[in-house]
């Protein structure tokens, strides 16, 4: 599945609405969950998951290939977290 | 921010209706949730990509008690966060 399935599929629930602008505000969704995210704020979907931005602190790696040890510099990751509900819709 | 909170955004900045935008929110989770059912693999360009990752049965411990406990086959949702979005992230802008 693409965003252009999605777009298609949100285009025919919505209805009065021309595919342009049904791609619009998918689009529009995505980037305001970004645009959260890029603050660090949290996103909850309920029934979905939540997406959260992670403090890392610098820390000790190797390069798997020459075997040298390197410092992975501290960041910020995203992540997701499923919720119970999508875990348990897969699993039945 | 929750999903009330998207619906309520998306609503402003686009000048849509409360309704017509927890339809577009709504549509896009739950077809999301569906394609996972389906054990597809969801692309979404300059945000990520979520795959169904499938893990084998394995014997696991109670932590409480210490017991062994059969852990039965499952299939995990798993995001894999886009190349932008995670500069994004980690530059904070």
């Amino acid at each position: 599945m693409t965003k252009a399935d999605i777009i298609e599929a949100v285009y025919e629930k919505l209805g009065g609405f021309s595919k342009r602008e049904a791609a619009d505000l998918v689009e529009l969704v995505f980037e305001t969950l970004k645009d959260t995210l890029t603050k660090q704020e949290k996103v909850k979907i309920s029934g979905f998951g939540n997406f959260v931005v992670r403090e890392k602190k610098a820390r000790m790696g190797r390069n798997p290939q020459t075997k040298k040890p390197i410092e992975i510099s501290a960041r910020r990751v995203l992540t997701f977290k499923p919720s119970q509900v999508l875990k348990h819709t897969l699993n039945t | 921010m929750t999903k009330s909170d998207l619906i309520e955004s998306v609503a402003q900045k686009a000048t849509l209706t409360k309704d017509k935008a927890s339809i577009v929110v709504n549509s896009i989770f739950d077809l999301m949730v569906e394609a996972m059912k389906r054990g597809e693999r969801i692309e979404i360009r300059n945000f990520g990509n979520f795959t169904v990752r499938k893990y084998p049965s394995y014997t696991g411990r109670n932590p409480k008690t210490g017991n062994a406990v059969n852990v039965g086959p499952k299939r995990m949702p798993f995001f894999k966060v886009g190349l932008d979005l995670k500069n994004r992230v980690d530059k904070g802008k």
